[in-house]
Protein backbone atom coordinates (compact mmCIF):
# COMPACT_ATOMS: atom_id res chain seq x y z
CA UNK A 1 0.00 0.00 0.00
CA UNK A 2 2.73 2.16 1.20
CA UNK A 3 5.05 1.70 -2.55
CA UNK A 4 1.91 2.42 -4.43
CA UNK A 5 0.10 4.87 -2.57
CA UNK A 6 -1.40 7.33 -5.39
CA UNK A 7 -0.47 11.45 -4.42
CA UNK A 8 -2.35 12.93 -7.13
CA UNK A 9 -6.06 11.61 -8.98
CA UNK A 10 -7.34 13.37 -12.00
CA UNK A 11 -11.13 12.43 -12.82
CA UNK A 12 -12.46 12.93 -15.91
CA UNK A 13 -10.50 16.13 -16.45
CA UNK A 14 -12.34 17.91 -18.92
CA UNK A 15 -10.33 21.84 -20.42
CA UNK A 16 -11.46 24.59 -22.30
CA UNK A 17 -9.68 27.54 -23.64
CA UNK A 18 -12.52 29.68 -24.99
CA UNK A 19 -14.43 27.34 -26.92
CA UNK A 20 -11.30 25.01 -27.67
CA UNK A 21 -11.56 21.63 -25.90
CA UNK A 22 -8.08 21.25 -24.74
CA UNK A 23 -8.15 18.02 -22.71
CA UNK A 24 -11.18 15.71 -23.21
CA UNK A 25 -12.06 14.07 -20.30
CA UNK A 26 -8.63 12.37 -19.00
CA UNK A 27 -8.24 10.47 -15.58
CA UNK A 28 -4.29 9.21 -14.31
CA UNK A 29 -3.22 8.99 -11.13
CA UNK A 30 0.56 9.78 -10.04
CA UNK A 31 1.91 7.53 -7.25
CA UNK A 32 3.73 8.92 -4.42
CA UNK A 33 7.18 9.16 -3.96
CA UNK A 34 7.82 8.80 -7.52
CA UNK A 35 8.95 10.64 -10.36
CA UNK A 36 6.24 10.75 -13.21
CA UNK A 37 6.88 12.12 -16.37
CA UNK A 38 4.04 13.64 -18.40
CA UNK A 39 5.19 12.97 -22.13
CA UNK A 40 3.32 14.24 -25.49
CA UNK A 41 4.34 15.99 -28.33
CA UNK A 42 4.05 20.33 -28.70
CA UNK A 43 0.67 21.59 -28.21
CA UNK A 44 -0.93 18.40 -27.07
CA UNK A 45 -2.14 20.46 -23.80
CA UNK A 46 0.91 19.39 -21.32
CA UNK A 47 1.57 22.83 -19.93
CA UNK A 48 -2.29 23.07 -19.44
CA UNK A 49 -2.55 20.01 -17.51
CA UNK A 50 0.35 20.93 -15.31
CA UNK A 51 -1.19 24.29 -14.59
CA UNK A 52 -4.21 22.68 -13.31
CA UNK A 53 -2.46 20.68 -11.09
CA UNK A 54 -1.14 23.33 -9.38
CA UNK A 55 -4.38 25.28 -9.02
CA UNK A 56 -3.43 28.13 -11.82
CA UNK A 57 -6.66 27.30 -14.23
CA UNK A 58 -9.87 26.07 -12.65
CA UNK A 59 -11.17 22.88 -15.24
CA UNK A 60 -13.95 22.79 -17.19
CA UNK A 61 -15.34 19.78 -15.26
CA UNK A 62 -13.80 16.78 -13.14
CA UNK A 63 -11.90 16.24 -9.91
CA UNK A 64 -8.35 17.14 -9.62
CA UNK A 65 -7.66 15.26 -6.06
CA UNK A 66 -4.05 15.90 -4.16
CA UNK A 67 -3.96 14.07 -0.81
CA UNK A 68 -7.82 13.28 -1.48
CA UNK A 69 -8.95 16.93 -1.46
CA UNK A 70 -10.71 18.07 -4.63
CA UNK A 71 -8.69 21.74 -5.86
CA UNK A 72 -10.94 22.06 -8.35
CA UNK A 73 -13.86 22.77 -5.58
CA UNK A 74 -11.69 24.53 -3.43
CA UNK A 75 -11.67 28.45 -2.88
CA UNK A 76 -8.25 30.93 -3.01
CA UNK A 77 -7.46 30.42 0.62
CA UNK A 78 -7.95 26.67 0.94
CA UNK A 79 -5.67 26.32 -2.85
CA UNK A 80 -3.02 28.33 -0.74
CA UNK A 81 -2.65 26.64 1.83
CA UNK A 82 -2.14 23.42 -0.88
CA UNK A 83 0.12 25.46 -2.55
CA UNK A 84 2.49 25.63 0.50
CA UNK A 85 2.82 22.04 0.22
CA UNK A 86 3.74 22.53 -3.94
CA UNK A 87 7.11 23.61 -5.32
CA UNK A 88 6.61 24.38 -9.33
CA UNK A 89 9.70 25.12 -11.71
CA UNK A 90 8.20 27.02 -14.60
CA UNK A 91 9.28 26.61 -18.32
CA UNK A 92 11.71 29.78 -18.36
CA UNK A 93 12.45 29.30 -14.31
CA UNK A 94 9.67 32.70 -13.69
CA UNK A 95 12.40 33.98 -11.17
CA UNK A 96 11.50 37.44 -10.20
CA UNK A 97 13.60 39.85 -12.27
CA UNK A 98 13.81 42.75 -9.79
CA UNK A 99 15.07 40.59 -6.98
CA UNK A 100 18.62 39.33 -6.21
CA UNK A 101 18.56 35.20 -6.29
CA UNK A 102 18.98 34.99 -1.93
CA UNK A 103 15.74 37.06 -1.92
CA UNK A 104 13.96 35.28 -5.17
CA UNK A 105 14.48 31.53 -3.22
CA UNK A 106 13.81 33.93 0.72
CA UNK A 107 10.28 34.87 -0.77
CA UNK A 108 8.13 32.17 0.30
CA UNK A 109 9.87 31.77 3.67
CA UNK A 110 9.54 35.50 4.21
CA UNK A 111 5.78 35.88 2.72
CA UNK A 112 4.74 32.10 4.74
CA UNK A 113 6.98 31.77 8.09
CA UNK A 114 7.81 33.93 10.69
CA UNK A 115 11.33 33.11 10.31
CA UNK A 116 13.94 35.41 11.86
CA UNK A 117 15.77 36.67 8.59
CA UNK A 118 19.31 35.03 9.90
CA UNK A 119 17.62 31.82 10.11
CA UNK A 120 16.09 32.33 6.61
CA UNK A 121 19.87 33.69 5.18
CA UNK A 122 21.03 30.14 6.53
CA UNK A 123 18.14 28.26 4.45
CA UNK A 124 18.65 30.33 1.35
CA UNK A 125 22.41 29.03 1.22
CA UNK A 126 21.46 25.56 1.96
CA UNK A 127 19.59 25.72 -0.92
CA UNK A 128 21.33 27.40 -3.26
CA UNK A 129 24.08 25.23 -2.36
CA UNK A 130 22.08 22.14 -2.67
CA UNK A 131 21.53 22.98 -6.45
CA UNK A 132 25.18 24.36 -6.85
CA UNK A 133 24.87 27.97 -6.71
CA UNK A 134 26.75 29.12 -3.55
CA UNK A 135 28.25 31.96 -4.28
CA UNK A 136 25.68 33.37 -6.05
CA UNK A 137 23.28 34.79 -3.70
CA UNK A 138 23.80 38.41 -4.51
CA UNK A 139 23.30 38.22 -8.62
CA UNK A 140 20.19 38.88 -10.45
CA UNK A 141 18.44 36.68 -12.51
CA UNK A 142 19.11 39.09 -15.60
CA UNK A 143 23.08 37.90 -15.16
CA UNK A 144 22.95 34.41 -14.93
CA UNK A 145 22.58 31.96 -18.12
CA UNK A 146 19.97 29.49 -18.96
CA UNK A 147 20.50 26.54 -16.70
CA UNK A 148 21.73 28.46 -13.51
CA UNK A 149 18.17 30.21 -13.83
CA UNK A 150 16.25 26.73 -13.89
CA UNK A 151 18.54 25.41 -10.70
CA UNK A 152 17.80 28.87 -8.89
CA UNK A 153 14.27 28.24 -10.02
CA UNK A 154 14.26 24.76 -8.41
CA UNK A 155 15.84 26.03 -5.14
CA UNK A 156 13.13 28.52 -4.59
CA UNK A 157 10.46 25.73 -5.25
CA UNK A 158 12.43 23.92 -2.69
CA UNK A 159 12.18 26.46 0.28
CA UNK A 160 9.57 25.07 2.06
CA UNK A 161 10.65 22.14 1.58
CA UNK A 162 7.31 21.01 -0.46
CA UNK A 163 5.68 17.79 -0.64
CA UNK A 164 4.98 18.04 -4.69
CA UNK A 165 7.68 19.33 -7.22
CA UNK A 166 6.48 20.44 -10.27
CA UNK A 167 8.69 20.65 -13.37
CA UNK A 168 7.39 22.03 -16.85
CA UNK A 169 10.28 21.17 -19.40
CA UNK A 170 13.14 21.73 -17.22
CA UNK A 171 15.89 20.58 -19.81
CA UNK A 172 14.07 22.57 -23.02
CA UNK A 173 16.62 24.97 -24.17
CA UNK A 174 19.86 23.75 -22.57
CA UNK A 175 22.51 22.02 -23.56
CA UNK A 176 22.74 18.13 -23.09
CA UNK A 177 25.35 18.36 -20.56
CA UNK A 178 23.34 21.19 -18.46
CA UNK A 179 20.09 18.75 -18.91
CA UNK A 180 21.83 15.94 -17.47
CA UNK A 181 22.99 17.52 -14.54
CA UNK A 182 19.18 18.70 -13.92
CA UNK A 183 17.76 15.03 -14.38
CA UNK A 184 20.46 14.16 -11.99
CA UNK A 185 19.30 17.02 -9.46
CA UNK A 186 16.05 15.70 -9.94
CA UNK A 187 16.83 11.85 -9.12
CA UNK A 188 18.85 13.25 -5.74
CA UNK A 189 15.21 15.23 -4.63
CA UNK A 190 13.82 11.77 -5.11
CA UNK A 191 16.02 9.65 -3.19
CA UNK A 192 16.81 12.01 -0.46
CA UNK A 193 13.93 14.05 0.19
CA UNK A 194 11.39 11.14 -0.75
CA UNK A 195 9.40 13.68 -2.78
CA UNK A 196 6.53 13.18 -5.53
CA UNK A 197 7.82 14.95 -8.54
CA UNK A 198 5.55 15.47 -11.70
CA UNK A 199 7.98 16.43 -14.57
CA UNK A 200 6.32 17.38 -17.86
CA UNK A 201 8.77 17.07 -20.89
CA UNK A 202 9.33 15.49 -24.66
CA UNK A 203 12.74 14.91 -24.05
CA UNK A 204 13.28 11.26 -24.91
CA UNK A 205 16.72 10.94 -23.44
CA UNK A 206 14.96 12.95 -20.22
CA UNK A 207 12.13 10.57 -19.58
CA UNK A 208 14.75 7.09 -19.96
CA UNK A 209 17.00 8.96 -16.97
CA UNK A 210 13.96 10.18 -14.65
CA UNK A 211 10.91 8.33 -14.95
CA UNK A 212 9.49 5.91 -12.53
CA UNK A 213 6.10 6.47 -14.41
CA UNK A 214 5.05 7.48 -17.74
CA UNK A 215 1.59 9.19 -18.66
CA UNK A 216 1.65 9.74 -22.11
CA UNK A 217 -0.35 12.50 -23.77
CA UNK A 218 -1.85 12.80 -27.06
CA UNK A 219 -4.37 15.36 -28.94
CA UNK A 220 -5.97 15.88 -25.16
CA UNK A 221 -6.34 12.01 -23.82
CA UNK A 222 -4.41 9.67 -22.28
CA UNK A 223 -2.70 7.05 -24.64
CA UNK A 224 -0.69 5.68 -21.89
CA UNK A 225 -0.21 5.19 -18.52
CA UNK A 226 2.41 2.80 -16.64
CA UNK A 227 5.74 2.22 -15.53
CA UNK A 228 9.00 3.09 -18.20
CA UNK A 229 9.40 -1.07 -19.03
CA UNK A 230 5.79 -0.80 -19.68
CA UNK A 231 6.30 2.30 -22.08
CA UNK A 232 9.22 0.21 -23.56
CA UNK A 233 7.07 -2.70 -24.99
CA UNK A 234 4.03 -0.49 -25.34
CA UNK A 235 2.12 -1.72 -28.70
CA UNK A 236 0.53 2.07 -28.99
CA UNK A 237 1.01 3.42 -32.26
CA UNK A 238 1.26 6.97 -31.04
CA UNK A 239 3.61 5.87 -28.47
CA UNK A 240 5.80 3.84 -30.90
CA UNK A 241 6.03 6.66 -33.27
CA UNK A 242 7.30 9.11 -30.57
CA UNK A 243 9.92 6.56 -29.21
CA UNK A 244 11.01 5.83 -32.29
CA UNK A 245 10.77 9.46 -33.53
CA UNK A 246 9.03 8.92 -36.86
CA UNK A 247 7.37 11.68 -37.88
CA UNK A 248 3.50 12.34 -38.66
CA UNK A 249 2.13 10.67 -41.96
CA UNK A 250 1.28 12.88 -44.60
CA UNK A 251 -2.66 13.41 -44.61
CA UNK A 252 -2.38 15.01 -48.09
CA UNK A 253 -1.20 13.73 -51.33
CA UNK A 254 0.86 16.13 -52.94
CA UNK A 255 -1.84 16.94 -55.37
CA UNK A 256 -3.85 17.85 -52.41
CA UNK A 257 -1.23 19.47 -50.58
CA UNK A 258 -1.05 22.20 -53.83
CA UNK A 259 -4.93 22.61 -53.98
CA UNK A 260 -5.22 23.28 -50.29
CA UNK A 261 -2.16 26.11 -49.87
CA UNK A 262 -3.92 27.81 -53.44
CA UNK A 263 -6.87 27.79 -51.69
CA UNK A 264 -9.43 25.94 -53.12
CA UNK B 1 -25.56 36.66 -47.30
CA UNK B 2 -26.37 38.61 -44.36
CA UNK B 3 -28.36 41.28 -44.41
CA UNK B 4 -26.15 44.87 -43.34
CA UNK B 5 -28.37 45.35 -39.77
CA UNK B 6 -27.03 41.99 -39.22
CA UNK B 7 -23.64 42.54 -39.76
CA UNK B 8 -24.39 46.03 -37.71
CA UNK B 9 -26.17 44.95 -34.58
CA UNK B 10 -23.73 41.89 -35.01
CA UNK B 11 -20.77 43.95 -34.71
CA UNK B 12 -22.16 46.29 -32.05
CA UNK B 13 -23.25 42.74 -29.63
CA UNK B 14 -20.14 41.75 -29.59
CA UNK B 15 -18.18 45.24 -28.95
CA UNK B 16 -21.14 45.68 -25.97
CA UNK B 17 -20.45 42.07 -24.64
CA UNK B 18 -16.43 42.88 -25.11
CA UNK B 19 -16.58 46.03 -22.82
CA UNK B 20 -19.18 43.99 -20.52
CA UNK B 21 -15.91 41.55 -19.67
CA UNK B 22 -13.96 44.76 -19.29
CA UNK B 23 -16.00 46.16 -16.98
CA UNK B 24 -16.44 43.06 -14.77
CA UNK B 25 -12.61 42.40 -15.19
CA UNK B 26 -12.18 45.87 -13.62
CA UNK B 27 -14.18 45.31 -10.83
CA UNK B 28 -12.93 42.50 -9.90
CA UNK B 29 -9.55 44.06 -10.11
CA UNK B 30 -10.45 47.19 -7.51
CA UNK B 31 -12.90 44.61 -5.41
CA UNK B 32 -9.46 42.28 -5.04
CA UNK B 33 -7.23 45.68 -4.55
CA UNK B 34 -9.72 47.25 -1.93
CA UNK B 35 -9.74 43.61 -0.35
CA UNK B 36 -5.53 43.67 0.30
CA UNK B 37 -5.97 47.14 1.00
CA UNK B 38 -7.98 47.41 3.50
CA UNK B 39 -9.67 44.61 5.12
CA UNK B 40 -6.58 41.62 5.04
CA UNK B 41 -4.21 44.23 7.13
CA UNK B 42 -7.27 44.64 9.69
CA UNK B 43 -6.97 40.90 9.71
CA UNK B 44 -3.80 40.84 10.78
CA UNK B 45 -2.13 40.30 7.15
CA UNK B 46 -0.06 43.49 7.14
CA UNK B 47 0.78 45.09 3.76
CA UNK B 48 4.35 45.18 2.46
CA UNK B 49 5.69 48.50 3.96
CA UNK B 50 9.49 47.92 2.60
CA UNK B 51 7.95 47.61 -1.15
CA UNK B 52 5.39 50.43 -0.66
CA UNK B 53 8.34 53.20 0.27
CA UNK B 54 10.23 52.31 -2.50
CA UNK B 55 7.12 52.92 -4.86
CA UNK B 56 6.99 55.97 -2.96
CA UNK B 57 10.13 56.70 -4.07
CA UNK B 58 9.52 55.62 -7.62
CA UNK B 59 6.32 57.08 -8.46
CA UNK B 60 6.59 60.15 -5.98
CA UNK B 61 9.70 61.33 -5.20
CA UNK B 62 11.39 60.75 -8.51
CA UNK B 63 8.98 62.98 -10.51
CA UNK B 64 9.84 66.04 -8.22
CA UNK B 65 11.91 67.88 -10.73
CA UNK B 66 9.84 67.09 -13.73
CA UNK B 67 6.79 68.24 -11.49
CA UNK B 68 8.11 71.00 -10.60
CA UNK B 69 9.48 72.33 -13.75
CA UNK B 70 6.25 72.49 -15.62
CA UNK B 71 4.36 73.32 -12.90
CA UNK B 72 6.95 76.65 -12.87
CA UNK B 73 6.59 76.97 -16.47
CA UNK B 74 2.53 76.36 -16.13
CA UNK B 75 2.73 79.24 -13.63
CA UNK B 76 4.25 81.61 -15.82
CA UNK B 77 2.36 80.86 -19.39
CA UNK B 78 -1.37 81.24 -16.72
CA UNK B 79 0.23 84.99 -15.54
CA UNK B 80 0.52 86.03 -19.06
CA UNK B 81 -2.40 84.96 -20.53
CA UNK B 82 -4.60 86.43 -17.77
CA UNK B 83 -2.35 89.86 -17.75
CA UNK B 84 -3.31 89.68 -21.61
CA UNK B 85 -6.69 90.19 -20.84
CA UNK B 86 -6.94 91.74 -17.40
CA UNK B 87 -4.35 95.00 -18.31
CA UNK B 88 -7.29 96.12 -20.78
CA UNK B 89 -9.63 96.05 -17.95
CA UNK B 90 -7.24 97.78 -15.63
CA UNK B 91 -7.69 94.55 -13.43
CA UNK B 92 -3.87 93.45 -13.86
CA UNK B 93 -3.83 93.05 -9.92
CA UNK B 94 -6.45 90.28 -10.39
CA UNK B 95 -3.44 88.35 -12.43
CA UNK B 96 -2.62 87.10 -8.56
CA UNK B 97 -6.11 85.57 -8.04
CA UNK B 98 -6.41 84.08 -10.86
CA UNK B 99 -3.32 82.21 -10.95
CA UNK B 100 -3.72 80.84 -7.43
CA UNK B 101 -7.59 79.53 -7.94
CA UNK B 102 -6.82 77.98 -11.40
CA UNK B 103 -3.45 76.52 -10.16
CA UNK B 104 -4.70 74.69 -7.08
CA UNK B 105 -8.12 73.89 -8.09
CA UNK B 106 -7.29 72.41 -11.51
CA UNK B 107 -3.73 72.72 -12.86
CA UNK B 108 -1.74 71.48 -10.65
CA UNK B 109 -3.56 68.06 -10.06
CA UNK B 110 -4.25 67.62 -13.50
CA UNK B 111 -0.74 68.33 -14.70
CA UNK B 112 0.53 66.16 -11.71
CA UNK B 113 -1.69 63.69 -12.44
CA UNK B 114 -1.06 63.52 -16.60
CA UNK B 115 2.70 63.76 -15.66
CA UNK B 116 2.69 60.73 -13.11
CA UNK B 117 0.29 58.88 -16.04
CA UNK B 118 2.76 58.98 -18.23
CA UNK B 119 5.88 58.09 -15.70
CA UNK B 120 4.22 55.47 -13.22
CA UNK B 121 1.19 54.73 -14.61
CA UNK B 122 3.09 52.84 -18.16
CA UNK B 123 5.94 52.04 -15.54
CA UNK B 124 3.11 49.92 -13.78
CA UNK B 125 1.64 48.58 -16.92
CA UNK B 126 4.80 47.58 -18.24
CA UNK B 127 5.88 45.81 -14.72
CA UNK B 128 3.15 43.80 -14.27
CA UNK B 129 2.90 42.85 -18.37
CA UNK B 130 6.41 41.25 -18.82
CA UNK B 131 5.69 39.81 -15.20
CA UNK B 132 2.59 37.97 -16.77
CA UNK B 133 4.47 37.46 -20.04
CA UNK B 134 7.36 35.50 -18.11
CA UNK B 135 5.27 33.70 -16.39
CA UNK B 136 6.36 35.32 -13.18
CA UNK B 137 2.70 36.31 -11.90
CA UNK B 138 1.82 32.54 -12.44
CA UNK B 139 5.12 31.66 -10.36
CA UNK B 140 3.50 34.02 -7.46
CA UNK B 141 0.36 32.48 -7.35
CA UNK B 142 1.57 28.77 -7.00
CA UNK B 143 3.84 30.31 -4.33
CA UNK B 144 0.51 31.02 -2.68
CA UNK B 145 1.16 34.52 -3.05
CA UNK B 146 -1.46 37.03 -4.40
CA UNK B 147 -0.01 38.60 -6.94
CA UNK B 148 -2.73 41.91 -6.29
CA UNK B 149 -1.65 41.81 -2.75
CA UNK B 150 2.11 41.96 -3.90
CA UNK B 151 2.40 44.09 -6.82
CA UNK B 152 -0.25 46.50 -6.71
CA UNK B 153 -1.43 47.35 -3.49
CA UNK B 154 2.10 48.88 -2.47
CA UNK B 155 1.92 51.24 -5.69
CA UNK B 156 -1.71 51.96 -4.72
CA UNK B 157 -0.43 53.39 -1.05
CA UNK B 158 2.17 55.21 -2.77
CA UNK B 159 0.05 56.70 -5.58
CA UNK B 160 -2.82 57.89 -3.09
CA UNK B 161 0.40 59.51 -1.15
CA UNK B 162 2.58 60.78 -3.37
CA UNK B 163 -0.05 62.46 -5.89
CA UNK B 164 -2.19 64.68 -3.30
CA UNK B 165 1.84 65.27 -2.33
CA UNK B 166 3.04 66.18 -5.67
CA UNK B 167 -0.21 68.39 -6.57
CA UNK B 168 1.25 70.25 -3.34
CA UNK B 169 4.03 70.89 -4.86
CA UNK B 170 3.41 71.62 -7.92
CA UNK B 171 0.58 74.17 -6.45
CA UNK B 172 3.76 76.05 -4.46
CA UNK B 173 5.55 75.79 -7.58
CA UNK B 174 3.14 77.23 -9.96
CA UNK B 175 2.52 80.00 -7.75
CA UNK B 176 5.31 81.17 -7.84
CA UNK B 177 5.97 80.82 -11.02
CA UNK B 178 3.21 82.88 -11.49
CA UNK B 179 4.55 84.93 -9.05
CA UNK B 180 7.84 85.58 -10.41
CA UNK B 181 6.68 86.93 -13.79
CA UNK B 182 4.09 89.15 -12.17
CA UNK B 183 6.98 90.82 -9.98
CA UNK B 184 9.07 90.73 -12.72
CA UNK B 185 7.25 91.65 -15.99
CA UNK B 186 4.02 93.46 -15.26
CA UNK B 187 5.71 95.03 -12.64
CA UNK B 188 3.51 94.07 -9.98
CA UNK B 189 4.46 95.35 -6.65
CA UNK B 190 5.40 91.61 -4.75
CA UNK B 191 3.97 92.44 -1.60
CA UNK B 192 0.33 93.11 -3.00
CA UNK B 193 0.65 90.21 -5.70
CA UNK B 194 0.99 87.67 -1.87
CA UNK B 195 -1.88 89.62 -0.37
CA UNK B 196 -4.06 89.61 -3.62
CA UNK B 197 -3.20 85.47 -3.78
CA UNK B 198 -4.31 85.31 0.01
CA UNK B 199 -7.27 86.71 0.16
CA UNK B 200 -8.65 85.43 -2.83
CA UNK B 201 -7.03 82.02 -2.02
CA UNK B 202 -9.79 80.01 0.02
CA UNK B 203 -8.72 76.45 1.87
CA UNK B 204 -11.10 74.76 -0.17
CA UNK B 205 -9.74 75.31 -3.56
CA UNK B 206 -6.55 73.06 -2.22
CA UNK B 207 -8.46 70.88 -0.49
CA UNK B 208 -10.81 70.27 -3.38
CA UNK B 209 -7.61 69.89 -5.56
CA UNK B 210 -6.10 66.93 -3.74
CA UNK B 211 -9.03 65.47 -3.28
CA UNK B 212 -9.33 64.97 -7.10
CA UNK B 213 -5.38 64.01 -7.19
CA UNK B 214 -5.79 61.57 -4.69
CA UNK B 215 -8.86 59.71 -6.65
CA UNK B 216 -6.36 60.35 -10.25
CA UNK B 217 -3.74 58.67 -8.30
CA UNK B 218 -6.27 55.64 -7.67
CA UNK B 219 -7.12 55.61 -11.02
CA UNK B 220 -3.93 55.73 -12.81
CA UNK B 221 -2.97 52.44 -10.57
CA UNK B 222 -6.01 50.37 -11.49
CA UNK B 223 -5.81 51.42 -14.78
CA UNK B 224 -1.88 50.54 -15.00
CA UNK B 225 -2.50 47.37 -13.42
CA UNK B 226 -5.43 46.16 -15.48
CA UNK B 227 -3.68 46.16 -18.53
CA UNK B 228 -0.50 44.84 -17.32
CA UNK B 229 -2.88 41.74 -15.84
CA UNK B 230 -4.21 41.30 -18.91
CA UNK B 231 -1.14 40.84 -21.30
CA UNK B 232 -1.41 37.41 -22.53
CA UNK B 233 1.03 36.50 -24.76
CA UNK B 234 4.43 37.97 -25.41
CA UNK B 235 6.37 41.17 -25.70
CA UNK B 236 5.16 43.19 -28.13
CA UNK B 237 1.72 43.07 -26.65
CA UNK B 238 3.57 44.49 -23.35
CA UNK B 239 4.10 47.10 -25.34
CA UNK B 240 0.95 48.05 -26.63
CA UNK B 241 -0.97 47.63 -23.46
CA UNK B 242 1.94 50.46 -21.56
CA UNK B 243 0.48 52.45 -24.97
CA UNK B 244 -3.12 51.95 -23.84
CA UNK B 245 -2.34 52.44 -20.06
CA UNK B 246 -0.80 56.24 -20.27
CA UNK B 247 -3.92 56.87 -22.80
CA UNK B 248 -6.73 55.30 -20.91
CA UNK B 249 -5.66 56.33 -17.69
CA UNK B 250 -5.37 60.51 -19.01
CA UNK B 251 -8.55 59.84 -20.72
CA UNK B 252 -9.98 58.54 -16.87
CA UNK B 253 -8.16 61.54 -14.96
CA UNK B 254 -9.84 63.83 -17.37
CA UNK B 255 -13.53 61.71 -16.63
CA UNK B 256 -12.70 62.11 -12.81
CA UNK B 257 -11.86 65.73 -12.80
CA UNK B 258 -14.66 66.52 -14.91
CA UNK B 259 -16.64 64.76 -12.14
CA UNK B 260 -15.05 66.03 -9.61
CA UNK B 261 -15.28 69.84 -10.97
CA UNK B 262 -19.09 69.63 -11.34
CA UNK B 263 -19.35 67.72 -7.58
CA UNK B 264 -17.81 70.87 -5.91
CA UNK B 265 -19.09 73.46 -7.97
CA UNK B 266 -22.55 72.30 -6.99
CA UNK B 267 -21.23 71.55 -3.54
CA UNK B 268 -19.71 74.67 -2.54
N1 LIG C 1 -3.59 31.12 -22.84
C1 LIG C 1 -4.06 30.38 -23.86
N2 LIG C 1 -5.15 30.76 -24.54
C2 LIG C 1 -5.66 30.02 -25.56
N3 LIG C 1 -5.12 28.88 -25.98
C3 LIG C 1 -4.03 28.41 -25.35
C4 LIG C 1 -3.43 29.14 -24.25
N4 LIG C 1 -2.35 28.45 -23.82
C5 LIG C 1 -2.28 27.35 -24.60
N5 LIG C 1 -3.28 27.32 -25.50
C6 LIG C 1 -3.52 26.24 -26.51
O1 LIG C 1 -3.68 25.02 -25.83
C7 LIG C 1 -2.98 23.98 -26.48
C8 LIG C 1 -2.10 23.26 -25.49
O2 LIG C 1 -1.10 24.15 -25.05
P1 LIG C 1 0.02 23.75 -24.01
O3 LIG C 1 0.84 24.95 -23.73
O4 LIG C 1 -0.62 23.07 -22.86
O5 LIG C 1 0.85 22.71 -24.86
P2 LIG C 1 2.15 21.92 -24.45
O6 LIG C 1 1.81 20.48 -24.54
O7 LIG C 1 2.69 22.41 -23.16
O8 LIG C 1 3.13 22.30 -25.63
P3 LIG C 1 4.73 22.54 -25.57
O9 LIG C 1 5.35 21.19 -25.52
O10 LIG C 1 5.00 23.22 -26.90
O11 LIG C 1 5.03 23.41 -24.41
C9 LIG C 1 -2.21 24.60 -27.62
O12 LIG C 1 -2.81 24.20 -28.82
C10 LIG C 1 -2.34 26.09 -27.44
O13 LIG C 1 -2.63 26.69 -28.67
MG1 LIG D 1 4.47 23.65 -22.53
Amino acid sequence: MTEMEDAIKVNNLVTHYGDRVILKSISFAVPRGQTTVILGGSGCGKSTLLKHLIGLLRPTSGQILINNGNIAAMNEGELDEIRKKMGVLFQGAALLNSMTLADNVALPLREHTKLEDSTIQIMVRMKLDLVGLSGFEHFFPSQLSGGMKKRAGLARAMALDPEFLFFDEPSAGLDPVTAAGLDKLILKLRDVFKMTIVVVTHELPSVFMIADYVIMLDLGDVVFAGTLDELRISEHPRVRMFLERRPETEVYSPEDYFRFIAGD
Amino acid sequence: MRSIAEIFFGALGRKALGSLKGLHDTSRLINTTFYWTVVSPLRGKPVRLRASVSEVVKTGYNSIPIVSVIAFFVGIILALQAAYQLKKLGALIYVASLVGVSITRELGPILTAIIVAGRSGSAFAAEIGSMKAAEEVDALISMGINPVRFLVVPKLLAMMLMLPALTIIADGVGLFGGFFLSVTLLGIHPSNYIQQTASSLMHKDVFTGLVKAWAFGVAITIVGAYQGFKVEGGAEEVGSRTTSSVVISIFMVIVFDLFFTVLFYFLT
